[in-house]
């Protein structure tokens, strides 16, 4: 009698051992679940109140003028016509000048070297490339282009941003096509097709829709880029359409302004930085939709 | 995926040859981008290397006027604001991972990812004015005057949060560079956590495990690898980037106290304020200088970052 009473005492003790086990276990993952929400609402906090910011100080400097007139002296009428003309111009050539070499060494990577040493190598190269900081590809500009020109020019600010399209373009290109099912390929070339028409007329146009997003993705990414213009296309006050004098940018010139104590400069900054918020992450959301409907 | 075998040649096969010698030609060039840099720079900083050689990375003398460079201060400002930005974006990527990954009911994974996302495509120029004009003022308010207070008087705390009390500095850096690194190591973590493979999940859950046990002691062991190498990704982000840092650090090139408040200066805002201005010689060859340190030190990270994760994916590979 005494030996079962005992097992059953001992029974109960395990159960509210084990119970208050359990109730620690959930406890542990309670608290780790509830971290882990508030991590995601500080992430999204930090974008709102970034967005927020921009729209509310920058939509109340923007007016007519903003977009039509010359970059001012301090405390003095004007608008930021001359940066948003130059980082257009700037930004417009250099995805021309990046984009076909991008999308070439992309199709070299997917369609041509897949697994040798020299895809191999140019791939680790490029996603170190993809993550470089852009103030060293201003310096490489600096040291090649206009330190050997003897002066600052839109040319370099161009050449800067293209380097920087490069990675972008080969990583998105790249990923595209190997997407492509070999049975395209495989049905072309039971076709006779050359390679070159292969991969043009069919890989290429199959991942359209993804070789354009990162195309959109690289226009996006420079448009916002400061750094490597800072020493390569500095800055000019002045309307200017010469790619070989200094030309001025909106990123330059908000961060100018931005850092300067006048009012009105640091008001037509905020209107360049809602500009510019608003044209990348419009490009971005492009981005996005394009590849959810076509892939 | 291979090609047919050769051919009697046809009208088509020099067209063919020149098309795949152009593709190997725009690899070739993206290889020859990298050692176009490196060589750039150790040429354009070659005069201080020459006068300073290792020395110049323990030097804390900056002093364009007197014509004597030394970059620790630099090189300080950039490890220390990159480590407060790790300090405080790796836990919150994990939480933001986590939450996309297990928590989040299937209809709102889309919209939060793309969120996040976006966090990272954000320029830093915007960043950096934000920071300045918007979150310093709300730092120095609400974070730094209360611990000033808190802490006056008390031994190295207060020393650590001494400082003019304009929010400006070392932890304003970190912080903004916090901001804009966790998209990117949420994203690698998120997508590592997914090719955890759904057996090893589902047989712990089976075994009575918590959600939380199982991405402590499933998940994270088989992805850890990933998760480092996700982490060094936001580490080389963080120590090359420019804008947001010179904004907000303050650009003050003397080392005087340890303080989190403290003006500082890191290599990129370095180069930033004083490159275009800097005369040709010794000033901007110290300027290169410490260009290629950043480099260097970017290089090494993100090699490593790359090497965990693919070896992360060979392991994947191996087991599936």
């Amino acid at each position: 009698m005494s030996g079962t009473g005992e097992r059953l005492a001992m029974e109960a003790l395990r159960m509210q051992e084990r119970e208050r086990i359990y109730a620690q276990r959930k406890r542990v993952n309670q608290i780790g679940l509830a971290l882990s929400l508030a991590a995601m609402a500080f992430g999204i906090f930090w974008l709102l109140w970034i967005l927020w910011e921009t729209v509310r100080l920058g939509l109340g400097g923007l007016t007519w003028a903003t977009l039509t007139q010359m970059t001012p002296p301090p405390n003095d009428a004007g608008g930021i016509a001359n940066a948003i003309y130059g980082s257009f111009l700037m930004v417009t050539l250099a995805t021309f000048v990046g984009t076909p070499i991008g999308i070439m060494a992309g199709i070299y990577l997917a369609e041509y070297d897949t697994k040798g040493w020299l895809g191999s190598l140019t791939r680790f190269v490029n996603d170190i490339l993809l993550s470089a900081p852009s103030i060293v590809i201003g310096l490489f500009v600096y040291a090649v282009v206009v330190a050997r020109f003897k002066g600052f020019s839109g040319w370099a600010g161009v050449i800067a941003l293209a380097l920087i399209v490069i990675p972008v373009v080969i990583r998105t290109t790249e990923n595209m096509l190997s997407l492509v099912p070999a049975g395209l390929r495989e049905a072309a070339y039971a076709l006779g097709a050359p390679k070159w028409k292969v991969i043009m007329s069919i890989t290429l146009r199959a991942a359209r829709a993804g070789v354009v997003t990162g195309v959109l993705l690289a226009v996006a990414r420079i448009s916002g880029e400061t750094a490597p213009l800072l020493f390569t296309a500095l800055n000019n006050q002045f309307w200017t359409s010469s790619l070989s004098e200094p030309m001025s940018s909106l990123p330059v010139t908000i961060f100018k302004f931005a850092m300067s104590p006048y009012e009105n400069w640091q008001q037509l900054a905020w209107a360049g930085v809602f500009l510019i918020t608003a044209a990348v992450l419009g490009l971005n959301i492009l981005a996005r939709v394009l590849t959810r409907t076509k892939i | 995926m291979t090609p047919p075998p050769a051919r009697p040649a046809r009208s088509g096969a020099w067209a063919d040859r020149l098309f795949g010698w152009a593709a190997k030609s725009a690899a070739i060039v993206t290889l020859g981008l990298l050692a176009g840099i490196l060589v750039a720079l150790v040429i354009g900083a070659w005069p201080a290397i020459e006068k300073y050689g290792l020395g110049f990375l323990t030097n804390s003398v900056w002093d364009p006027v007197a014509g004597e460079f030394g970059g620790l201060v630099m090189i300080y400002g950039t490890v220390a604001t990159s480590i407060i930005a790790l300090v405080i974006a790796v836990p919150v990527s994990f939480g933001i991972a986590l939450f996309l990954t297990e928590l989040s009911p299937a209809w709102l994974k889309r919209p939060l990812g793309t969120a996040i996302e976006l966090l990272a495509a954000v320029p830093s120029i915007v960043y950096g004015m934000w920071g300045l004009l918007v979150f310093s003022p709300v730092l120095s308010t609400y974070v730094q005057q209360p611990l000033q207070a808190l802490f006056a008087g008390v031994p190295y705390l207060g020393a650590l949060v001494s400082g003019p009390p304009v929010g400006i500095g070392i932890l304003s850096a970190g912080i903004i560079l916090a901001i804009m690194i966790i998209p990117f190591i949420a994203a690698v973590m998120r997508d590592v956590f997914d090719v955890t493979p759904p057996m090893l999940k589902e047989s712990a859950y089976a075994l009575g495990s918590t959600t939380w046990e199982v991405v402590s002691r499933v998940v994270l062991p088989y992805t850890k690898a990933g998760v480092i190498g996700g982490i060094m990704l936001g580490l080389g982000r963080a120590l090359g980037e420019t804008m947001a840092v010179t904004f907000v650090i303050g650009n003050f090139n003397q080392l005087d106290s340890l303080s989190l408040f403290q003006a500082a200066n890191s290599i990129t805002s370095a180069l930033a304020n004083e490159f275009a201005e800097a005369a040709t010689g010794l000033h901007q060859a110290a300027l290169m200088y410490l260009g290629l340190v950043l480099f260097f030190i970017t290089f090494v990270v993100l090699s490593l970052s790359k090497l965990l994760l693919a070896r992360l994916r060979r392991n994947e590979g191996g087991r599936a």
